[in-house]
């Protein structure tokens, strides 16, 4: 190490920053697909694409996922399935549609009676990857679109303490500290 | 055995009166049977030295709409040893109601296992009851889901489980407007009048 920077084996950075590049650099995605999405999913994991090269390693338990990717048709009968793994992630927590169904309903839309029309009815969004079915490529170019969201995160606003500000606020409830007045914190 | 013949066995064996109609002019021919002896007609047709249907190919499920008010299942019979082939109907009246029973036909699970699943998909589709089925559930849908999806006039149900089933402006209704669209040059104006080539 001090050899390469010359500056004594220390490294200074931001605490945001290196928890960001951690995040971003490991993203374990939960092993699970759900139509032929999945297949290019696959395929984007093989060696071909690779994405270990990404730190993006399948995960077989959504306690261990920090992603999810939602990789084909969501049907009525998987879409409970699909909002209980997501709500057993630990946040941070992200979600990927892949491709069209999970997008919007793809080309259920109209007539498919058992498809979700978009799987941000069930479970929130961070990024659309477009295709019928996206090719591994464009499976790779939504990873680095989260690697971006990620990037501009600060642990001084997390994602989910905002969400549950908001709905707080929506609820007209005191959104400094719920448990007690907003008084009493000031005095603090 | 030519249909013909089968026809001619079915009726000797279980009297004229149980086969309700026929159709011999199509290239699948098919004969429409009596509801509640099919069960027994197909079990002989199994069983019988002539004719030995062990293969059940397929059961289909038609829905003829609510004007004709029928609902018809269709079982295609093979038999292996033999190579031959015959198409059984039985037609049910169709409910037109939701506070009418839904129509039953006897099961041929017990004598196919092929049957089994094929009429666990025709009660989840189109809506005919079984009966003597050993586990009558829905098989493709979720377990309470409402309606049957092949039926005619069949309707969405608009929530399932607090999700809106129809697809409906969702996009535009979450603040989202489309992406913003910019003209690099402006459109011609597009005729379907075009001109022929010589």
């Amino acid at each position: 190490m001090e050899a390469k920077t010359g500056e004594g084996g220390i490294v200074i950075t931001k605490l945001d920053d290196l928890l960001n590049w951690a995040r971003l650099t490991s993203l374990f995605p939960m092993g699970f697909g759900l139509a032929c999405c999945a297949i290019e999913m696959m395929g984007a994991y093989a060696s071909a694409y690779d994405l270990d090269r990404f730190g993006i390693i399948p995960r077989a338990s959504p306690r261990q996922s920090d992603v999810m990717i939602v990789a084909g048709t969501v049907t009525f009968k998987m879409a409970d399935r699909v909002r209980r793994l997501y709500e057993q992630m630990p946040e941070p927590r992200y979600v990927i549609s892949m491709g069209s169904c999970s997008n919007c309903g793809g080309p259920y839309w109209e007539h498919g009676y058992h498809v979700v029309k978009g799987v941000d009815r069930i479970i929130p969004v961070d990024v659309y990857v477009p295709g019928c079915p996206p090719r591994p490529e464009a499976l790779i170019g939504g990873f680095l679109q989260l690697q971006e969201i990620i990037r501009k995160e600060t642990i001084r606003a997390p994602r989910a303490v905002q969400q549950i500000m908001a709905k707080r606020a929506q609820q007209g409830q005191p959104v400094v500290d719920a448990d007690r007045p907003a008084a009493a914190i000031s005095n603090a | 055995m030519s249909f013909e013949e089968l026809k001619a066995l079915i009726g000797d064996t279980f009297g004229e009166e149980v086969i309700v109609a026929e159709k011999t002019d199509k290239l699948q021919p098919y004969l429409v049977l009596q509801t509640e002896r099919l069960a027994e007609v197909c079990l002989a047709l199994h069983d019988h030295e002539q004719t030995y249907f062990d293969f059940l190919s397929c059961v289909t499920g038609i829905d003829n709409g609510p004007e004709a008010g029928t609902l018809e299942v269709a079982y295609n019979l093979y038999s292996i040893p033999y190579d031959h082939h015959l198409m059984l109907k039985v037609q049910v009246p169709r409910n037109n109601t939701p506070d009418q029973p839904i129509p039953s036909v006897p099961t041929v699970s017990h004598i196919w296992r092929t049957a089994d699943w094929h009429e666990r998909e025709v009660f989840d589709m189109v809506g005919i009851y079984f009966t003597n089925h050993p586990d009558m559930r829905r098989i493709l849908c979720a377990a309470d889901w409402e309606g049957h999806p092949l039926r005619k006039d069949y309707k969405l149900q608009d929530y399932y489980h607090g999700i809106k089933v129809p697809y409906d402006n969702h996009n535009e209704n979450s603040g989202f407007r489309g992406e913003p669209q910019q003209l690099t040059t402006t459109p011609t104006p597009f005729s379907d009048k075009r001109e022929k080539p010589e």
